[in-house]
Order: C-alpha cells, then structure tokens, then sequence
C-alpha cells in the first residue's frame, strides 16, 4: 500500500512537473524537447554504409549474418528441430517429479507474449506501405533465419542463468556475456564483462523505447482512430492517455497488484486468436486474392516498383519489422525462456524456435496479407502509416473490427509493457545493484516514457525505439559469437541422446 | 499382497468424511494409508514473466504450507491411533495424479470425498471423483 501511495505521488509530481501541460499543445510540447535528442541516438546507432546506391544500416547486416551464420552452424536446426520442439511445447519429455515448476509451453507463451504485439500490427504495415508487398518476403525469411538466432541465445540463457538461494531464478544476456565468455579465459572476461554492461545499459534503453514508449504511441494512436481520427476530442490528449496507462502499468509494477498482470497475461493469449482468426477470415473470404497477393509478394520481393532503393529497399524494410517484431538476436527472449525447468537448456533454445515462428511467420504474414489483399497499403488508397493502416485493412472487410484491434492493441501494449519493464529492471539491478531505491528509481524512469511515448509523433518514436531495441544486438550476438561451440556441444551431445532414443517420454 | 488405501484430502469437510472412512477400514485390515494432496496445476496455464522466475520458489512454498496445513497433522493423527500412515503433495491436475499415484504405490483402493459436484461446470467438465472412477485400474470409493 506505502508503495501505491509513493508511485501515486510521483505520479502526480510528474503531471506537474512542467505546468504548460494543462493547457493545449502539451503533446507538440514533448514531442519537440525530446525529438533532436531521439534523432541523435537514432542517427548514430543506424550508421549506414551504401550498397547499390542505397544506405543500408550496418546493425541490420549484423543480424542478419548471424542467423545466417547460426542457421549454417547447427546444420539448419530451425527445420530439423521444428517436429522436436513441438513434442517439447507439448510436454512429452517433462518430468513427472516436477510438475509445478515452469514448463516448456509456460516459457514460450510467456516469451510470446512479450513479443507478440504492436510490431505484428504497426511493424509489419509501416513495412508494407513503405517497402510495398515484396517487404513480406524478406520479413518472412528473417523469420525462419532468426530462428537459429532465438535457438542459441536460448540455450545459453537458461545454461548461464542465476539460480538464487531463495528459489527465484534470473537469466538473460547480461549473465551468459559475463559467466560464458569468462569461462574462456581471463581476457575474455574483461569482454565478457564489458558485453555485459554494454548489453544492460542498451536493454534499458530498449526498456523506454520499443518496449514502452512504441507501445503506448501506437495504442494512443489507435485509440484517436477508432475515436473519429483528427477530430477526436482525444486527438491532442496522448498525455492524458499516457497517464492513465503509466497508472496501470504502476499499478502493477510499483503497487505490486499482480492480479492485473495476471489477468492480462490470460487475455493476451486470446487477443491473438481473435486476431489470428479475424486475419484468416478475411484471407479465406478473398480467397481468389491469395495468389495474386503472393504473387505480388514474391515479385515485389525482386523487382518492386516506385519503392525507394529497389530490391535492397525493400529487403532492408522487411528484415527490419522482422527483428523489430520477433526480436531475434536481441537478447530480450533469452531473459523471457529462462526461468524454464530443465536439465537440458538445449531444450529450451529448441522451444524458441516457435517464437519467431509464430510471431513472424505466422502472425505477421497474416496481418501483410490482409493488408495487401484489401489493397490498403496502396498509399494513394489509403495514406494512413503504422497501425492505423492495419486497422483500416481490418476494417474495409470487418466493419466494427477496428473496435476489437484497439482492445487488443491497448493489451498487447501492456502485456509488452510489462514484460519489457521486467527485462529493462533485471538490467538495470545488474548494473546498480539490488535495492528498493534502485528498483523505484527504474520503474519512475519507466512510467515516465510512457506518458512521453503518448505525447510524441510516430516518426521519431519509431526511429528511438528501433535505435535502443537494435542496440541490444551488437553486444549480444558479439558474444554469442564467441559462446558458439558451447551450444554446439550441448546440442550434441542432447541431439545424440534423442536419436538413440535415451530422452525419456512421459507421454 | 499388502492391501493399500490411497486417500486424497483437500482440507474440507467431505475430504474428512473421506479420510475417516479411509482410517476405519486401514485400522480393520491392517492396511497401509497414503494421505494425499494434490495441488491444482496445469502445464498450459499462462503466466507472466515476474511469475516464473518466482516460481521455483513459490513451488516450494505450495508444497510446504500444504505439508504442514494439511498432510502432516492428518499423518499424525493416523501413526498416533496406530496406522501406517504416509503423507505425499503433488501438482497437477487432481484426479489424474491421483490415478498416476495409485499406480505408483501399487493402491489397492482410492478414496476420496465427492467434492464441488454440482452446477454447470460439473456438467461440463466431470468431477474430481467422476473423472477419476473413469480413469482408474483400481476400486474407487467416493464418500459424499
């Protein structure tokens, strides 16, 4: 409750802060004090060298050639663990003993649930209306490769992860960076350590930006939409929302209400099939579409028309709202799969393998084709960017659809709120320490970025919150680079083990 | 072949009716009691980040209040009028581990209290005790 009262507080002292915020133009206000700054970080993080005329950002190339060289490494392990992974989700190898500790299922639809969201929605329709339907290709074959990138930062989350004398447990990057690389020497512990570091400050970045303030924009942006667009009387009242959505999100991470958490993280779950479904609907209504809109797809993917730097263009949009949406090679999952009960943490990199699967591969294409069947990513049809267009797609098929979008919009966010100011809060006590000052210093910091992520415009939300999610992968996959042959050992020795028929079936 | 009585218990009145009934016929045939508990779980259920770092922890605790609450004072009681008594507290999903434990201790008879069986959900879904007299390889007595 002394928690409520303190998160109330500063609450209200941050609604004061800056009393220009009761009158009109609060939201151009924020938008204008925090954009250079967002420019900047931006700007630097997606230095580009041309190729073919077109700038292409070297962290996309970075994560690209890892899961590349991942999927190359373990012998294409995103398709020949595909069938194994799934009898895994399924609990056919748990272990009886254990019931009541995490599963393999409880990881992977905790970890999606952190990743399944706005960019399903927003990303892939800011792909699409700026790389035009090709974009869907690239973003799908990102999705299969970053599959391999899941399945190794998996691994070692769980292989490298803390396990508290209390019974919690905490994994992720910042430990399989500092534990992995300095089992390989003195030298490489200095790096490791340095990895590690680098990785936390990045991920609480990645915190503010893709894991909040993208979210709460989008979900305002959706909310003004559904509400009459310009003309809502919520239309320059992002803060407003803002500050109702950083009360929920206090709520649940200051007050300690976990019920909220709770119910949210049961919804979401059905928020998707909901989407899912309404997406196939929609597909199978139009069937006769379908190939014409792979058609364009695959076409577009080779040799597009009017997009900005041809094929490279295009490939650069798709693989982009591919890492964006699925995270792969981020590092944000492997703090999500940790938690997980096994023996064999080769397991749950095996599990992961359906993440990007599900996220992109799925879910993603579903939301490409809806919106190239309804012919809505034609600008000169439909000028809209982000989710509004998502939602317009949905919309000329199902007319009260966009209602249910914004519902589950508004929870995707939170649920991604949540999770993401889990993963920015074992970051930030990595660096600082275990603390309630520091705990309460980070969570402020978080509510903050969600009244200020309301307030802003999308351009330079999107381009802030990309800028500190992509950050999280120089750091990560530097090291995974070097953890490589630890994974390839484990999944040997566990891939011989399951061929021999020596893995126990409990079902 | 030493005869076995399995008893679930949950802490209500009808588990209690149970268990007498189970300790009267253990005491009449010099049998062995297994006292146990099964904490309602499920592998599919979703749960939020926070939760499943906690919940080795919280696992520990379950199994321990479920001890000392309820398996534990029951054991007692039973070893102090003279039976062969044992405790056991379990997760999952409650009639079926109650038939993967019968199976396991070679029960020769499980009982158990007809528990929350009316209204709707019972319809839909079966109870504990129906489910179980479903499943089960070994005489099931239901005490209402």
């Amino acid at each position: 409750m002394k928690n409520i009262m303190r998160g109330a507080l500063a609450l209200s002292w941050l609604a004061t802060v800056n009393p220009a915020w009761a009158q009109n133009g609060i939201d151009e206000q924020i938008n204008s004090a925090i954009k250079p700054a967002a420019d900047a970080v931006a700007g630097f993080i997606f230095s580009s060298f041309p190729v073919g005329g077109v700038p292409i950002p070297f962290v996309l190339v970075w994560l690209i050639v890892a899961a590349s060289i991942f999927t190359f490494y373990f012998k294409f392990i995103n398709f020949r663990a595909f069938k194994h992974g799934f009898h895994l989700v399924r609990g056919d190898y748990n272990d009886p003993n254990a019931a009541g500790e995490v599963t393999h299922f409880q990881a992977l639809a905790t970890a999606l649930s952190g990743t399944v969201g706005l960019g399903n929605i927003a990303g892939v329709a800011v792909a699409v209306s700026l790389g035009g339907p090709g974009a869907t290709f690239w973003m799908i074959l990102a999705g299969l490769l970053g599959m391999s990138s899941k399945f190794t930062e998996c691994t070692l989350g769980v292989k490298y992860r803390n396990e508290y004398t209390d019974g919690t447990v905490s994994g992720g990057p910042m430990y399989y960076l500092a534990k992995g690389l300095a089992e390989r020497g003195p030298g490489f512990a200095k790096l490791g350590k340095v990895l590690a570091v680098l990785f936390a400050i990045f991920c609480i970045g990645g915190s503010f930006g893709g894991g909040n303030m993208f979210q709460a924009n989008q979900s305002f942006s959706q909310l003004v939409n559904v509400t009459g667009g310009e003309a809502s009387w919520m239309a320059d009242k992002g803060w407003l929302f803002g500050l109702v959505v950083a009360a929920c999100v206090g709520l649940v991470i200051i007050g300690g209400i976990k019920g909220i958490a709770r119910v949210t993280s049961r919804i979401v779950p059905f928020m998707a099939v909901v989407y899912v479904t309404a997406g196939m609907v929609i597909i199978l209504a139009n069937i006769t579409a379908v190939p014409a809109a792979f058609g364009a797809i695959i076409g577009g993917a080779f040799s597009p028309e009017g997009v900005a730097g041809g094929v490279i263009g295009v490939l650069f949009q798709g693989f982009k709202r591919a890492a964006f949406s699925n995270e792969a090679g981020i590092g944000s999952a492997a703090i999500a799969h940790s938690a997980v009960q096994t023996n064999r943490p080769v397991t749950e990199g095996i599990v992961a393998l359906y993440e990007p699967f599900v996220d992109t591969v799925v879910v993603c294409t579903i939301t490409a084709l809806v919106i190239i069947i309804t012919g809505t990513w034609d600008p000169s049809v439909d000028p809209a960017a982000g989710v509004q267009l998502t939602s317009d797609a949905f919309e000329s098929a199902i007319g009260w659809f966009p209602w249910v979008l914004t519902i589950a919009v508004v929870l995707f966010a939170f649920s991604t709120m949540i999770s993401w100011s889990y993963y920015g809060l074992k970051c930030w006590t990595f660096l600082f320490g275990e603390s309630r000052a520091a705990d309460f210093t980070y969570k402020i910091l978080f509510l903050f970025f969600v009244i200020v992520g309301s307030s802003m415009q999308l351009g330079s939300v999107i381009d802030f919150s990309d800028a500190m999610i992509f950050a999280m992968a120089f750091p990560n996959v530097l090291g995974l680079y070097f953890l490589l042959p630890v994974v390839k050992r484990e999944l040997n020795e566990y891939w011989a083990d399951y061929k021999a028929g020596r893995l126990q079936r409990t079902r | 072949m030493s005869l076995v009585f399995l008893v679930g218990v949950d802490g209500s009145d009808c588990g209690s009716r149970a268990l007498e009934y189970a300790a009267e016929r253990t005491s009449l045939k010099g049998a062995k009691l297994l006292v146990a508990h099964v904490i309602e779980w499920s592998q599919f259920r979703f749960s939020t980040v926070e939760e499943n770092a906690e919940r080795h922890k919280r696992r520990e605790e379950e199994l321990q209040r479920a001890h000392e609450e309820i398996v534990d004072p029951i054991v007692q009681s039973m070893r102090e009028r003279g039976i062969d008594a044992e405790g056991i507290v379990r997760h999952g999903h409650v009639a079926r581990t109650l038939h993967t434990l019968a199976q396991e201790f070679n029960a020769t008879n499980v009982v158990l209290g007809r528990i929350g069986g009316s209204g709707i959900k019972a319809h839909l879904f079966g109870t504990v005790a129906s489910t179980l007299v479903q499943i089960a390889d070994v005489p099931v007595t239901v005490v209402p």
